[in-house]
């Protein structure tokens, strides 16, 4: 876990490790720690999406892994599912199509969400059932406990935890000014 | 969420007391013992009661990071003054894979012990302790009430305790 040893690199976007949108340089740096099976965690998708698109490339955001797998039984594979994506160069595409379909999460769900976006499902799904993401997830995973996450989703804004509350109007409030 | 040791109100025992021991009911029919596991560092979780949103939150983190105590040798033991039937309920439904402890009959017994009952409210602080393999608390913390402390300065204590036991 070399890359997320200091302290600061548990809450703040590393451009090595981590998928990102943004510039790594933006002023203001959120990061989330999500589970695709937790219902607030598709209740904040949506509010992200909006503030980053009012933000444009004055935010970085990086999503990280935070499954709570005993309480959501298809949040492992999925989050490895999308690292999966990852690795054919298409992590976002289906991080945004497993949020939008939170109740269809089973594999054969995730190997036509696959399809769909063109690639190759094979691959993907032979890789989630291998495990092959299984040690970058629980480092994420790790990080977070180690930053200070509670639960899900938990929101850091340039290495500060977000208390607030999960709407567009508060987030937007509670980020720093932009240049 | 400093991991560092204070209260609020209550006067949670600090690092360096003993731990008292005791023994509580983990299902209906079994009892734990603290002292059955001298030893091994144990954390003990008291949260204020089973069911209520913030606790199961809290509760099912620490089943989440269950692998990581274990890799640092650690028991983890959840106590709240439920009873039994209720923890076996919560558990059941939550599927915690660590024990529940019911610190009900007399009520609160364990948590007046280490100072973190809550007279008015009937129940417990939330309130975590890390207690060493000889029985001592290395470490312990109060969080308010509705707040989920989270693992972080468990996951500290208890990496400290194992670099303690390197250095012997």
């Amino acid at each position: 876990m070399s890359s997320l040893a200091s302290k600061s690199h548990l809450t703040l976007p590393d451009a090595k490790r981590d998928h990102i949108q943004g510039p790594i340089d933006a002023r203001i740096a959120l990061v989330e720690y999500g589970d695709y099976e937790c219902p607030y965690c598709g209740q904040a998708y949506p509010i992200i999406k909006a503030v980053q698109k009012r933000l444009g490339s004055r935010m970085c955001f990086a999503f990280r892994n935070f499954p709570l797998v005993n309480s959501h039984p298809h949040a492992q594979h999925a989050a490895e599912a999308a690292e999966a994506a990852g690795a054919q160069g298409r992590f976002w595409e289906m991080h945004d199509v497993l949020y939008e379909n939170q109740d269809a999460l089973e594999d054969e769900n995730i190997a036509q969400y696959a399809e769909a976006l063109g690639l190759d499902a094979q691959r993907l799904i032979g890789e989630v059932l291998a495990g092959a993401h299984t040690a970058r997830v629980r480092e994420d995973f790790r990080s977070g406990a180690r930053g200070g996450v509670n639960g899900t989703p938990t929101l850091f804004i340039n290495g500060v935890r977000y208390e607030g509350a999960l709407d567009e109007t508060a987030l937007l409030e509670s980020l720093p000014e932009p240049d | 969420m400093k991991p560092t040791s204070h209260n609020h109100g209550a006067a949670a025992l600090p690092a360096g007391t003993p731990a008292p021991d005791f023994s509580l009911n983990s299902t209906p029919d079994q009892t734990v013992r603290l002292s059955e596991f001298r030893g091994q560092p144990v954390v003990l979780a008291f949260y204020p009661a089973d069911w209520s949103p913030v606790c199961g939150d809290q509760m099912a983190l620490y089943n989440e990071m269950l692998s990581e105590f274990k890799n640092l040798g650690a028991e983890l033991l959840g106590i709240s003054v439920d009873g039994s039937w209720c923890h076996a309920a919560f558990s059941r439904d939550r599927k915690l894979h660590f024990p529940l402890l019911a610190d009900f009959e007399p009520k609160g017994a364990v948590a007046r012990l280490y100072g973190v009952y809550r007279q008015g409210d009937g129940t417990c602080e939330r309130a975590l302790f890390v207690i060493d393999g000889e029985g001592v608390i290395h470490w312990s913390y109060v969080s308010p009430v509705g707040v989920n402390p989270g693992a972080e300065g468990i996951l500290s204590a208890l990496e400290e305790l194992q670099a303690k036991a390197e250095v012997k």
